[in-house]
């Protein structure tokens, strides 16, 4: 079984990012990159997966930057077999990130895919969706639970919705999408770290792909919303239900 | 000139107040097209939803059949696109729930439209402000061609009130060739009110150190105040509590009247979730923890001591 897993490199989730000079992007430098935590998760059940089914591959995607294979490899050293790295010098739309995926679906004839619900960055939540529709795939989205069929022919995934878990069954090949508790990713060891270096990762031109990249969405601007400011402490239990009460007038 | 076209999600034969949230946004949206605000609305037997629809001034167009019965991709995305067709929609709106979350993408794929997700203000038909970077940044994104498709942060518009009418057209559009199949839905049992209907929100965080605390110290308060309750990423996280009460980032967002984070540290990512809340309160023992810079009233306490003192004042007061 061929399983597709995306990795996307996004700034570290407790930093704090500067807008940039032209007032539409943020300042690159000085970041620390991390892998998106979603993907992370997808990239530990893309090799749960792999453990129960003898003969698997786990392939990693990334679209971007060249400095981009750094998040590729941790991925390799977590247990991966090998990497692509579509080379884009410039931010594609969730559509345009789809329309790629699924050449590189099409090429690598994956079984499954998985991918993190969303990106931590622009918290768009949205390729995996498209990327099913484009390919025709169900799509199981916000899984918290994988259950492939004896016969690896459907999946039975557990979602996380609104009120409560629902389950549906999906034939492969099928989109999932992580969401928080599908597991607990694994550190990569130091023998993984060294085997990762050793790996199969290979850069694509996004322009070899032949996909029309002409960006529907464009962000104009970017600002800091208005800071909350901070209130002020109350001394007791007694002093916050009086407050809340006679001057807030919420209870 | 073209018509808005809003999925009006519904949930035990109900309409909740996420959908119409959607339904204002959508009407803020027509306004700006010129066009009509439509809404579909799609169920095993829509008679009752679609009348209860029309209530909130807006046209209905109704699709039914047992293929609807429960939501799944694949057939609500061909339903949806082809009264897209029929409609001359130049803009699909839903809010941001699962299911909006889950639909509207897939939507736009199929018709090859630009999405932005997760709106949280309308500058023109093709000009929305939205949060990234876990609310610390607003984008203002700009969206080409038609038709365009958006998904609404819950949050950021006043729920539709009723009044005026519309009328009901049936659509005899079908599910497609759906490859997906409903198995179950095992529902969170609670009589509390959702997390984002609530006009009051307590939520619990790793301070609470187990998931009984969250039944015996923070449950009694919730239910004192007839509050929903939540929880924090780390709560989640550490097992204490189901995922579904998650707020912040990559859970849920609200904004009640009255917002009380208890022994919550306030990680930016938690903060994406509620900080548009009126009034907030924070109960801590770390007085640095950064939850106090957006608390409206801080209370530096050992929460098992301050939570059920705190119920038994909030249960004086109401029998008062």
């Amino acid at each position: 079984m061929k399983i597709l897993v995306t990795v996307k490199r996004v700034p570290d989730p407790e930093s704090t990012l500067k807008i940039a000079p032209d007032g539409a992007s943020f300042v690159r430098d000085n970041v620390k990159w991390v892998v998106n935590p979603f993907d992370e998760i997808a990239v530990e059940e893309g090799l749960r997966i792999k453990d129960k089914v003898a003969g698997s591959e786990v392939v990693l995607v990334s679209i971007g930057e060249k400095a981009a294979q750094e998040q590729l490899r941790t991925g390799l050293a977590m247990g991966a077999d090998r990497a692509v790295l579509v080379l884009a010098d410039t931010d594609l739309d969730p559509l345009g990130v789809a329309r790629v995926l699924q050449k590189v679906v099409e090429t690598e004839q994956a079984d499954l895919v998985v991918m993190g619900k969303q990106a931590v960055d622009d918290d768009s939540n949205c390729a995996g969706q498209m990327l099913a529709e484009l390919l025709g795939w169900p799509q199981a989205t916000f899984a918290s639970a994988v259950t492939l069929a004896d016969d690896q022919k459907s999946a039975k995934v557990t979602r996380e919705v609104d009120g409560g878990l629902e389950t549906i069954e999906v034939p492969l090949p099928a989109i999932v999408t992580a969401d928080l508790r599908l597991n607990e990713p694994r550190y990569a060891s130091l023998p993984g770290i060294m085997k990762a270096r050793k790996k199969e990762l290979k850069e694509i031109p996004v322009a070899d792909l032949g996909v029309d990249l002409t960006p529907r969405v464009k962000t104009t601007k970017l600002e800091t919303p208005p800071a909350r400011q901070a209130g002020r402490k109350v001394e007791s239990v007694a002093e916050l239900v009086k407050v809340l009460h006679d001057e807030a007038k919420v209870i | 000139m073209g018509n808005v076209l809003l999925v009006a999600e519904h949930q035990h034969g109900k309409l909740p107040k996420t959908t119409l949230i959607g339904l204002t946004a959508a009407k803020v949206i027509a306004e700006k097209t010129g066009g009509s605000c439509i809404a579909v609305v799609l169920a095993e037997s829509t008679d009752a939803l679609a009348a209860e629809l029309t209530g909130y001034g807006v046209d209905v167009v109704a699709v039914d059949g047992p293929a609807f019965a429960t939501y799944l991709a694949d057939a609500y995305a061909n339903a949806v696109c082809e009264i897209v067709k029929q409609k001359d929609v130049e803009v699909v709106v839903a809010t941001s729930t699962a299911l909006g979350k889950d639909l509207l993408p897939r939507v736009a794929a199929r018709l090859d439209a630009g999405m932005v997700p997760d709106i949280s203000d309308v500058e023109s038909a093709t000009t929305y402000k939205r949060p990234m970077w876990a609310g610390n940044l607003i984008a203002t994104v700009e969206v080409a061609g038609s038709p365009r498709v958006v998904s609404v942060r819950g949050t950021a518009f006043d729920a539709a009130a009723k009044g005026g009418s519309g009328s009901v057209e049936k659509a005899s559009v079908g599910a497609g060739e759906t490859k997906m199949k409903f198995v179950e839905f095992a529902e969170t049992k609670s009589d509390r009110p959702a997390l984002t209907d609530a006009s009051i929100v307590c939520s619990g965080g790793r301070g609470l150190k187990n998931g009984e605390n969250f039944q015996t110290v923070l449950e009694p308060l919730c239910d004192a105040l007839g509050a929903a309750m939540g929880a924090s990423r780390a709560a989640v996280d550490a097992g204490f509590v189901p995922n579904d009460l998650q707020v912040g980032q990559t859970g849920k967002v609200v904004a009640p009247t009255l917002y009380i984070a208890v022994g919550i540290s306030g990680a930016i990512q938690h903060l994406a979730g509620m900080k548009d809340s009126k009034v907030i309160v924070a109960i801590n023992k770390d007085e640095e923890a950064p939850i106090f810079q957006v608390a409206d009233y801080g209370l530096v306490a050992d929460l098992f001591k301050a939570v059920p003192e705190l119920t038994d004042e909030v249960k004086k007061l109401k029998s008062a």
